[in-house]
């Protein structure tokens, strides 16, 4: 699935001491998330579909996270960050106007939709909104660059690091209670820690990733 | 959020028991139409440990929180995301040139407040601090006297069982904490050789989670998730130590309830609280109100609570309610290493260095510690998000190499200023009162001291073997302020006691009363000085004076 910790997978030490009950209920409802759209509608469904696979890309050989149902579900049962900038939207005036703007933006550049243009014109987009380089009068008084940096990236990257997926992937040992660790030194592993690959030894680590419990 | 859904849990002459599976501990209920001694706004750091104290003292207490009542065994799983239900996130606008970020880590709605979620950080203030003007000519005075605040803070490192060294590095003598320190782990050895190479001090955190067994609470098996709530009770906390001790001193915790108006009468007296549980406002009268709601929380009460006879809001004759928050400045450096370090295990914060807390030769007001850190993977993709603005193939490659990172972070004094302020915003929340707004631009003095810190934290990273470092420039922690201590009611909210200079029987138990807030986390701080309050409020009850 990756290289860095080849065969390692936080999901099978879901019944070792390592999870508790209310660990396994949270991650068993995330994994069966609602695939959406709840609260996107059908126009604006394909164009954040598109924002979720350049904000962060997936490998072809696994199942992708599904980002977009995460965005959906969050918007659907309006949950808040807790804060807003004087000045910028709700959460979902938020997200329903960046997409309105975002899609004013590529109709002028491209006379398409955002979900149509070629990765490196959708990049380049994200990429002035970021540097609050767009002008379009969609945005409104909502600042680009803070409807990027405190809507887009967070609630997308807050999804997939959610993800047994993401946990894998960075060797993250994942839920830990009651266990808990042991070893606490520089390069010491606990058995139930994920094996890194290192150069020309990908296998073993893989036969130590096969045996974590 | 099931947990929530399903209602208060206090009720019915019982309380969660947090150290059992579906459990329950007796407890005594109070009427509302018959006043209580006292009835506590927060049950966390303030609040929780002045409703043990005072129900220890045979005073009649309610203590009210709006968040829910958890059993951590049962409630909380490993999982940042679902771990959210700990943090304050009803809607708050920030503006000013340093907007604060909410939410996450600077507040708590939950039965012990964000002492559920603190990082367990357990250190003293440093003597001078007391007297800040005086002593090192900077912000105000504080009423209180180190010598005696010394003797509380013992007694609240005891009720704690803190672990940590035989010797403090740094400060006057102490007496040493109750249970050993706990075993570094390869990041906290980075900090520490990295202090050794420059030849500064450093030492295990004192942390308030056991390293071996105390009462009901196990001890700490290094799982890493404290700052979204312990799930083994390992943790010392206001949900732990000072509730469970409340409970059985026969207090009563009002779970759920949020208060949105203190009621005062036809002589300027509070009268008790209006509060909303179960769907309906409700109201518990009260002999004496205390506010411990945190320093956004706390003068949005008493500002909300305006009424004719004191239409600036409540003790707020000084005009200093609301001003003069303060957080503190949490900036942090971080890199790599080729050694696997799996920074994650074990608490957040298990080395530390105060060298620039005790050293004054240095060309800005104020002090500050760093400690080692290890954050979970949602928030350490948002310093690579935040601080690099990473996102893309880019953002997926550097978080692949979470295991070999290291990182250290700051907790420093800012100084207090009167237009960093909390005030009532226009819109309302889910209970129909006014938001709060909270305005924060730093000093240049902030600005130093944080560019100060940044190059000291980035040259201890680096003596300590790290490399690719870079930094982290804009993250703020704990909130103080707003509702300040002093000798002087023209330019303070309360005094030495907690006590409002306006009405006698309006006190303020919690992080907002601090004049300055010093370069250490404030949690023990404000413990003991609701020690200190319970204290005098025996001694002013006994001479007739309450």
């Amino acid at each position: 699935m990756n290289e860095r910790y080849p065969g390692y997978d936080v999901l099978d030490k879901r019944f070792t001491q390592s999870w508790n009950e209310k660990t396994r209920e949270v991650v068993d409802k995330r994994l069966s998330v609602h695939p959406g759209p709840r609260f996107f509608t059908a126009e604006e469904w394909p164009v954040v579909q598109a924002i979720c696979g350049r904000i962060l890309p997936q490998p072809s050989d696994r199942p992708p996270v599904p980002l977009p149902a995460y965005v959906d579900l969050k918007l659907h049962e309006d949950r808040q960050e807790g804060y807003r900038y004087a000045g910028v939207p709700e959460e979902r005036e938020a997200w329903r106007r960046g997409i309105a703007a975002l899609q004013a933006e590529a109709s002028d550049r491209h006379r398409g939709s955002f979900a149509d243009l070629p990765a490196a014109e959708q990049d380049a987009l994200l990429h002035a909104m970021q540097r609050d380089e767009l002008k379009n009068p969609a945005w409104g008084d909502m600042p680009p660059a803070l409807f990027f940096s405190k809507r887009v990236i967070p609630d997308i990257t807050n999804a997939y690091y959610a993800h047994p997926t993401a946990w894998s992937e960075i060797g993250f040992g994942g839920p830990a209670s009651p266990r808990g660790y042991v070893r606490m030194d520089f390069n010491k592993r606990d058995p139930w820690e994920a094996a890194e690959a290192h150069p020309g030894g990908e296998e073993k680590a893989r036969r130590e990733n096969r045996r974590i419990v | 959020m099931s947990e929530i859904d399903e209602g208060p849990r206090a009720t019915g002459n019982q309380a969660p028991d947090v150290f059992k599976v579906g459990a329950w501990v007796p407890m005594r209920q109070f009427r509302e139409d018959e006043a209580v001694d006292f009835v506590i706004v927060g049950t966390g750091a303030g609040g929780g440990t002045l409703a043990c104290r005072l129900a220890e003292k045979g005073f009649s207490v309610v203590a009210m929180d709006a968040g829910a009542y958890y059993r951590p065994l049962e409630d909380f799983a490993s999982d940042e995301e679902e771990q959210s239900k700990l943090y304050w996130t009803d809607q708050r606008l920030v503006d000013g040139d340093n907007p604060l970020k909410m939410g996450a880590n600077n507040s708590g709605k939950a039965v012990g407040g964000s002492t559920v979620h603190y990082a367990m950080v357990s250190l003293r203030f440093r003597p001078e601090w007391f007297k800040a003007r005086s002593t090192l000519g900077y912000g105000v005075d504080w009423p209180l006297d180190w010598r005696e605040m010394w003797g509380y803070y013992a007694q609240a490192e005891r009720a704690l069982t803190i672990s940590g060294p035989v010797t403090y590095p740094w400060g006057p003598k102490r007496p040493r904490y109750p249970y050993r320190p706990h075993e570094l782990n390869a990041v906290g050895k980075v900090l520490a050789r990295g202090c050794e190479a420059m030849g500064y001090k450093w030492s295990p955190t004192p942390l308030a989670t056991v390293s071996a067994p105390h009462g009901e609470s196990p001890p700490c098996v290094y799982r890493g998730f404290c700052r979204i709530g312990c799930s083994t009770n390992a943790k010392q906390s206001a949900l732990t130590v000072w509730l469970p001790r409340a409970l059985k001193a026969g207090a009563e915790i009002r779970d759920l309830a949020m208060v949105g108006r203190i009621e005062t009468d036809a002589r300027g007296l509070a009268t008790g609280v209006h509060y909303h549980r179960n769907g309906q406002w409700r109201f518990q009268r009260a002999k004496n109100v205390v506010v411990a709601g945190y320093a956004i929380e706390t003068p949005r009460l008493l500002l909300a609570s305006a009424n004719e006879r004191f239409p600036d809001g409540l003790a707020n004759s000084s005009g200093a309610v609301g001003r003069y928050l303060m957080t503190q400045s949490n900036q942090g450096v971080w890199g790599q290493m080729d050694d696997e370090v799996r920074w994650n295990k074990g608490p957040p914060s298990l080395a530390m260095t105060e060298h620039w807390n005790y050293e004054d030769r240095k060309d800005f007001f104020g002090g500050y510690c760093w400690m080692s850190q290890g954050p979970l993977p949602q928030e350490w993709a948002s310093v690579q998000t935040g601080s690099r603005g990473l996102w893309g193939e880019e953002l997926r490659r550097e978080m692949e190499l979470y295991n070999h990172q290291v990182g250290v972070k700051m907790v420093g004094e800012m100084l207090p200023v009167e237009t960093n302020r909390v005030t009532l915003a226009d819109e309302v929340d889910q209970y129909g009162l006014r938001v709060a707004r909270v305005t924060y631009s730093w000093t240049d003095n902030d600005k130093a001291l944080i560019a100060h810190a940044l190059d000291q934290m980035e040259q201890n990273l680096l003596a300590g073997g790290a490399r690719k470092t870079f930094r982290q420039e804009d993250d703020t922690n704990h909130l103080n302020g707003t509702a300040r201590m002093g000798d002087d009611p023209r330019t303070s909210v309360v005094n030495a006691d907690c006590r409002s200079w306006d009405i006698p029987n309006l006190w303020v138990c919690d992080g907002s009363v601090f004049p300055t807030v010093g370069g250490v986390n404030p949690s023990l701080t404000i413990q003991a000085i609701a020690l200190r309050t319970a204290d005098r409020i025996e001694t002013l009850a006994k001479r007739g004076e309450l």
